[in-house]
């Protein structure tokens, strides 16, 4: 009995080691492997800094764009009854489950110089594929579900009860919406937020088909890594993945960190809404 | 209600927000985009090395026969994959490509004169590399040429002819060869790549993809590629770890370049386009190609650097194939030679 599970503990740590903790160690080592000043130089080279912008320009429109999003869409599909609720939270989910290349392809095929907008776009002077406004947009598509996912679990099971008090003593739908479930859900937005970050800043698949690699204009952090690493600079290339990888690391500390936030919260705010429904006159709620 | 101090809460928190989003986009904005001229040359994978030196040389040159400053922006991605992204609507002025083929496709989609060749010195070829062996250092397995490539203990790591140019060239070379060798007898010629095939591996997609393979996995005893790619390979991996076999007979490749008609009307930029092909054709820029050890298509250029370079037959590919879309349909189509040997070989 106990051999076994201390077997079974062994493999399980082995397992993680070789998998996750050693590709970490990697990383890092390779990264330093010509000393301090030759990463320093790395992250700073202005093809990198360049990189890192339109990373963090591509996900700094990609999130907020998602917080509106997801928030409304969670709101709409949680809250209310309509004809293609589920069909909306299937499409949601498509970015989850297709690949991002397809998703990248799609997009030229759309905005391409031959897609099915381009001749209207390039009459108007908009270049969208080979061009930020494209990477933005497959950014925004392969991160869409991460909000909405995060909120629907958590809008499902608090029930109505305490928007229909609200609405019962007269506040608006904004007021609601404000003062009443953003609250209650606020914990598990961010922990949607800092997903959609980390995801947005590590994609590759359907940036790597829309950027056209344009050295210091289209290529984001990640692409930069793969383009120095073709260039047998080894060295460059783990120093940036350094710079996703901590950004990895920082989400999973945050992750936890609000884990336990939501667990406490929930946890008194069931309690007191309780209490509310209760004290919410049976006539009220109808 | 919301009250007035919330709201100024409110407006106060997004600020930062706004202005970090400003900062950001700001020292990427080309603000004297307006009087600095750009030009963006979409290239082949292994160039990157190259057109580094060269755009240096030429802006520093443009400068001081102008007075005005110039922007050159490059991307790099597979040969065919350049071609498609133009196509689709990348806005490269000029492309710098390592297949005929390729621009023929762009030609195809209307982008490229059909008289392309015409407009610039030699062919509009930039320069030349031929398709060389790479062996571990004092050549363990005594690989002299092609017929040692399909002895039984020797492995080989290539690229996939489907997939890259610089494969194509390796199997047309090889191909050739034995079609010398053997009198012109065709089955004999399919016999020997087959053979040479089963001896490898794994077939890489790209030029670099088969360098990593062979130079930094230690898989094979030895790397078919361009010449110009086993000289760098030598400074990046260290010159005493290899030696260069350069075979009997082997194929020329070329490196043709274009001007993307449409996207140089639209931008203004055909005359800075075409100081750029020129550039790259003359004497300075020979000279760049040969430091990058690319044969130099100028005579003069050629014989100053004549000793970093084996003399060798060379395989006409009009010639012997009929030219390069007659090669491709033949060998690399679907279902063609390569297909019927590559499956027999497995």
């Amino acid at each position: 009995m106990t051999a076994a599970r201390l077997l079974l503990t062994f493999v399980g740590l082995a397992w993680l080691a070789l998998i996750l903790l050693l590709p970490l160690l990697a990383i890092f080592a390779q990264a330093l492997a010509k000393g301090w000043g030759a990463y320093i130089a790395a992250v700073t080279s202005s093809e990198a800094l360049d990189a890192i912008r339109l990373t963090l320009l591509s996900a700094l429109i990609a999130v907020p764009a998602n917080l509106v999003f997801g928030l409304a869409a969670a709101w709409a599909i949680t809250k209310f009854e309509f004809r293609g609720r589920t069909l909306l939270l299937a499409l949601i989910d498509l970015p989850f489950s297709v690949s991002p290349v397809i998703g990248g392809l799609v997009f030229v095929l759309l905005y391409g110089a031959h897609g099915w907008l381009g001749p209207w776009l390039a009459a108007h002077d908009v270049q969208i594929i080979f061009a930020k406004p494209g990477i933005v947009l497959a950014t925004i598509f392969v991160t869409l579900p991460f909000v909405v996912r995060e909120l629907v679990p958590l809008m499902q099971v608090q029930t109505t009860a305490r928007e229909e008090a609200a609405f019962s003593l007269g506040a608006s739908g904004w007021q609601i919406f404000r003062h009443v479930t953003l609250p209650n859900v606020r914990w598990a937005l961010l922990y949607g937020l800092i997903l959609c970050t980390a995801r947005a800043m590590g994609e590759f698949g359907a940036a790597s088909v829309v950027a056209g690699s344009i050295r210091g204009r289209t290529v984001t952090l990640p692409l930069h890594v793969e383009i120095v690493f073709n260039e047998y600079d080894a060295v460059a290339a783990f120093a940036c993945a350094t710079l996703l990888t901590i950004t990895a690391l920082v989400t999973l500390v945050l992750k936890t960190v609000l884990d336990a936030r939501e667990r406490r919260t929930a946890h008194v705010e069931l309690a007191s809404g309780q209490l509310i429904t209760a004290a919410t006159p049976a006539g009220s709620r109808a | 209600m919301i009250s007035k101090h919330r709201l100024v809460r409110a407006w106060s928190r997004t600020t930062p927000l706004v202005l970090a989003t400003v900062l950001l986009a700001g020292p990427s904005a080309p603000a004297a985009a307006a009087s600095e001229q750009k030009l963006l040359n979409a290239s082949y994978d292994v160039s990157r090395e190259f057109y580094k030196d060269l755009n240096a040389s030429l802006i520093a040159d443009w400068k001081a026969k102008n007075g005005t400053a110039i922007e050159i922006e490059q991307s790099h991605n597979g040969s065919s994959k350049q071609a498609r992204a133009v196509i689709d609507g990348l806005e490269a002025d000029v492309v710098t490509l390592n297949q005929v083929n390729d621009i023929g496709q762009l030609v195809k989609a209307g982008l490229v004169a059909p008289d392309w060749q015409k407009k610039f010195p030699y062919d509009a070829s930039a320069y030349k590399s031929v398709t060389a062996f790479i062996v571990r250092k004092g050549n363990p397995k005594n690989i002299r040429d092609w017929q040692d490539l399909v002895r039984d203990d020797v492995k080989i790591a290539l690229v996939n002819p489907k997939t890259g140019g610089n494969g194509r060239y390796t199997f047309l070379a090889a191909y050739g060869w034995a079609l010398n060798e053997y009198g012109g007898d065709e089955a004999k010629a399919k016999e020997f790549v087959k053979k040479l095939y089963a001896n490898v591996p794994v077939l890489d997609t790209g030029g670099r993809a088969a360098t990593t393979t062979f130079a930094q996995r230690g898989i094979g005893d030895v790397l078919v590629t361009f010449e110009a790619e086993v000289y760098l390979v030598r400074q990046e991996f260290g010159a005493d770890g290899y030696e260069v076999v350069v075979p009997s007979r082997t194929i020329l490749a070329d490196f043709p370049f274009a001007i993307i008609e449409p996207v140089v009307d639209k931008h203004g930029t055909r005359t800075l386009a075409e100081a750029y092909l020129r550039y790259i054709v003359s004497d300075e820029g020979q000279e760049i190609a040969a430091k990058n050890f690319y044969r130099p298509n100028s005579k003069a250029v050629a014989e100053k650097y004549a000793a970093q370079f084996a003399k060798v037959d060379l395989i006409d590919v009009q010639q012997l194939f009929g030219g390069w879309s007659k090669a491709q349909q033949t060998f690399f189509d679907d279902g063609g030679v390569f297909d019927q040997i590559y499956t027999l070989a497995k």
